[in-house]
């Protein structure tokens, strides 16, 4: 059993520091594109919490990373909330939504458990568009420009500036993919894993399955509820389509793309999602195709995806 | 009240399945220090009831104590921290997983859950390794369990059951498959395990019962058909009949 | 008019919703009875089912009839010839691992709904109805196709229930439903049989999809709302058994109908999925389930 052994480590921060000098280094629109994957990449990295470490197979997170974006968005909108107790108010949606929709949901298992899951956002995305007098449904929000000012330690950032962006996409970034590098490899972790691999067993050795699940789907509801609310004060829209079924597939491709059950692979995916339908789009419209043929080879070839495959050939070593 | 609280009794436990009876109002004791051994042709219930008494399926009817207190109730992983440790009939390792991980996670739950025990690298090593060594699978820690020959992985099942500490240990055909030779180190292993555990052993092989029990209890049709000294139960006509003439 | 007559029309526009829809949840629970795998790519069989009903239709010129009798043929048959060949070459291959089979079908949704979007556009358009009756009911008139849609399908379930219990191929599916490898044993063609209840399945979805076209648009998103509708039908009617999906989807049309008439639709959709989740998750087996087995 071992704790992030060094080269682990150094990879990490290596990725952080890349990350860092990318906002010097890309032009305006990547820098754009790239702040928007660090925050859906930190969605993934939650997904990827349940999803690759623990087996749960969800078809219904768009319902956490949309309580993060509405926690946050609403209480700017409506109550006239700054920055930070609205990201808290994100976080608090977020986490309340996965304990009570983990404490029913985990009950089942397998395709039921996909099945409620994905009924339960569907309840969720459909709740934001019959309340439409407060959310606008898809049609959406803006949120006024002098409400996204972040404070810290007095100074005050306006989140509209490129480069403030970015580099509070890269905070919550470093800050998620460090925590998630430690949780793996601490006790927690470790249990979540073989929890994947044999729950039966797991349950003979005195482990409280249901319990560990549960803190598993926590724990993920409110990273993604972080990207969530994020997202809302970063680019300033809070809309229903954020809700849909579509917000709940995307993290699965991202995460089956760079590989579950790797730190990195949420990042990976994600970033090669992206590119690669920023790149196809300016050919064809046709990236639904794209993306319904890239998730079928993937599960018929590369399971495992990139950072999957990599640790399989070459670095057994890779978190 | 002279007599000493045993470390397991049930009191009409029963299961069933459908309309299928296949555990009928068992009463059964069970002494602290004691080996025991549960034989009976197939079907007789006899995996069925360690269920029911370890938790891995919930009773019908009747009630399970464990050293005095009344755990009906109690989910199977509570049951596990109370004392009891079920070893799997069929093999249930984690396959991808090295043989020392396996063991680490049972050593983890142990001290997880101890008082003194505290959760650190060194105790967590340390306690591994020990069940690994009293197993004999200490040269192959670092493999990978699912690629052990079968006789280890039954060996590998049966060290994370000792990694618990448990007070009454529950194997469920541990020699099935296994050859002559590993069925002999089995059993010396049991004499080892019985010095300071409690163990309620599942068996079809008579010569591991008659080598290792101090009791026999003999179940058919879901109900507890015989117990008694080995000796005994050789000569019992009852036991004759439900094995040989079914 | 008074409230008697509505509760009427909401009735007949539920039976209408019902028996469309328990003619597609009995391809999705054939499927998952058979083959023990979630289709989610089922919406999307119903979807081009409709899809190339209008096709179908534009084709002849003439009397509506003619083209409305050609999409009930062909446009099935190209559905479940699809949907055979993505069983080929995509399910088998994932030896229909429940959750690798769930991942690979919604790939195929998104590749139908492109098609679908490229060949035929974002537009909804309707198809002609073979024939355009009115019965004067002493209220208010209805459409004599919705009747015969009601019909039409209870006669499909009938024929469907009667191929299943009565020839040699039904037998065969229904022997690999209650034992795979049993069946296997017997010398079943196990894997092929998968392929044909895949076909057939989609085939149903397709049906259903024609019927409804000439009283609701073809567009290349239609099939999520029926797809989670039929989700909730198989779940409440117990999956993977037909009586119950069938039973269930009377109750959740006529439901639906009802509902919808008096209180706003979304409000209906969410509370209706939020307790067949419910169900889900506290009677697995369904509400009809354990009679039926």
């Amino acid at each position: 059993m071992s704790r992030i052994d060094g080269k682990s480590l150094w990879l990490h921060w290596a990725v952080l520091i890349v990350l860092f000098a990318l906002n010097f280094l890309l032009p305006e629109y990547h820098r754009g594109v790239v702040t928007r994957v660090l925050l859906l990449a930190v969605f993934a990295m939650g997904y990827n919490l349940t999803f690759g470490y623990t087996g749960l197979l969800s078809l219904g997170h768009a319902m956490f990373f949309a309580a993060g974006l509405y926690g946050a968005g609403l209480t700017i909108y409506h109550l006239g909330w700054s920055v930070w107790p609205a990201f808290g108010a994100g976080l608090l949606a977020g986490i309340v939504l996965a304990v009570v929709v983990g404490f029913l949901a985990l009950r089942t298992a397998g395709v039921a458990f996909m099945i409620v899951t994905l009924m339960f956002s569907q309840v969720f995305y459909l709740t934001t568009l019959y309340f439409t007098t407060y959310t606008r449904g898809e049609e959406g929000l803006v949120l006024p420009v002098p409400a996204r000012t972040l404070t810290v330690a007095g100074a005050e950032f306006g989140l509209t500036d490129p480069g403030t962006r970015y580099m509070t996409a890269l905070a919550l970034f470093a800050v998620v993919l460090i925590a998630t590098a430690f949780l793996v490899r601490s006790s927690f972790g470790r249990t979540l894993l073989a929890i994947r691999e044999n729950e039966e067993r797991m349950r003979m050795l005195g482990y409280d399955v249901f319990a560990n699940k549960l803190a598993s789907m926590a724990i993920s509801g409110l990273i993604s509820a972080a990207a969530g609310a994020a997202y809302a004060v970063l680019f300033g829209y809070v809309g229903s389509g954020f809700a849909s079924i579509q917000y709940s597939i995307l993290p699965l491709l991202w995460v089956l793309l760079g590989g579950a059950a790797t730190t990195l692979g949420p990042l990976i995916g994600t970033l090669l999602t992206f590119y690669v339908i920023d790149t196809a789009s300016s050919y064809t419209s046709a990236y639904m195709l794209l993306l319904g043929i890239v998730l079928i080879l993937l599960i018929l070839y590369f399971p495992r995806g990139i950072a999957g495959t990599v640790r399989e050939r070459w670095l057994p070593w890779l978190p | 009240m002279a007599a000493v609280t045993p470390l397991l009794a049930t009191k009409g436990v029963s299961r069933s399945f459908g309309g299928l009876q296949a555990v009928q109002d068992v009463d059964f004791t069970l002494q602290a220090g004691e080996t025991r051994a549960l034989i009976g042709p197939n079907g007789a219930g006899k995996t069925t009831f360690v269920s029911l008494v370890c938790g891995r399926i919930a009773a019908s009817a009747g009630r399970v104590f464990f050293d005095g207190q009344d755990i009906s109730r109690l989910p199977a992983h509570k049951r596990v921290r109370a004392g009891i440790a079920y070893t799997f009939q069929i093999t249930s390792i984690f396959s991808n997983l090295t043989v020392f991980d396996n063991v680490a996670l049972a050593v983890q739950r142990h001290l997880l859950g101890a008082r003194d025990g505290r959760l650190s690298r060194d105790t967590l090593r340390e306690q591994s390794q020990e069940a690994l060594a009293l197993v004999g699978l200490s040269a192959q820690a670092a493999s990978r369990a699912g690629h052990l020959a079968y006789g280890h992985q039954r060996l590998l099942e049966v060290a994370m059951g000792l990694a618990l500490k448990p007070r009454l240990l529950i194997l469920d055909e541990p020699t099935q498959g296994l050859s002559d030779g590993e069925i002999e180190n089995f059993i010396a292993l049991v004499r080892k395990i019985g010095q300071t555990a409690t163990v309620l052993l599942i068996e079809h092989n008579m010569d591991v019962v008659m080598a290792l029990a101090e009791r026999i209890t003999v179940m058919n049709e879901g109900r507890i058909l015989a117990e008694g000294a080995p000796e005994a139960i050789r000569a019992d006509e009852a036991v004759q009949r439900a094995y040989l003439g079914a | 008019m008074a409230f008697g007559p509505y509760l009427l029309l909401a009735t007949l526009e539920g039976l209408v919703t019902s028996a469309v829809l328990a003619l597609m949840a009995l391809g999705l629970s054939l499927v998952f009875g058979v083959m023990r795998v979630v289709n989610v790519a089922h919406g999307e069989f119903y979807m081009l089912g409709a899809v190339l009903a209008w096709w179908f239709a534009s084709l002849v010129s003439g009397h509506p009839a003619i083209g409305f009798l050609l999409a009930l043929f062909a446009s099935p048959l190209i559905v479940a010839a699809v949907a055979f060949l993505a069983e080929r070459l995509v399910l088998r291959r994932l030896d229909y691992e429940p959750e690798a089979t769930i991942v690979a079908t919604i790939g195929l949704l998104y590749i139908i709904q492109q098609f679908a979007l490229t060949f035929y556009g974002p537009e909804a358009r309707p198809v002609e109805a073979p024939f355009d009756a009115r019965i004067a009911l002493p209220w208010f008139g209805y459409s004599a196709y919705k009747l015969a849609v009601i019909v039409v399908s209870v006669a499909l379930m009938l024929a469907t229930w009667l191929f299943l219990t009565r020839t040699r191929a039904g037998l065969i599916m229904r022997a690999t439903q209650s034992d795979r490898e049993m069946a296997q044993a017997f010398g079943i063609p196990v894997d092929r049989v998968y392929a044909g209840v895949f076909a057939l399945g989609a085939g149903l979805a397709a049906l259903a999809a024609v019927l409804i076209v000439p009283i609701r648009q073809a567009h290349y998103l239609m099939g999520l709302d029926p797809l989670l509708l039929s989700f909730i039908v198989v779940i409440i009617g117990g999956l993977g058994s037909l009586r119950g999906t069938v039973v269930a989807a009377i109750l959740i049309g006529l439901s639906d109908g009802i509902i919808s008439m008096f209180f706003s639709p979304t409000l209906a959709k969410m509370l209706a999925t939020f307790l067949v989740a419910l169900v889900l998750v506290f009677r697995p087996q369904g509400l009809f389930g354990a009679a039926s087995r």
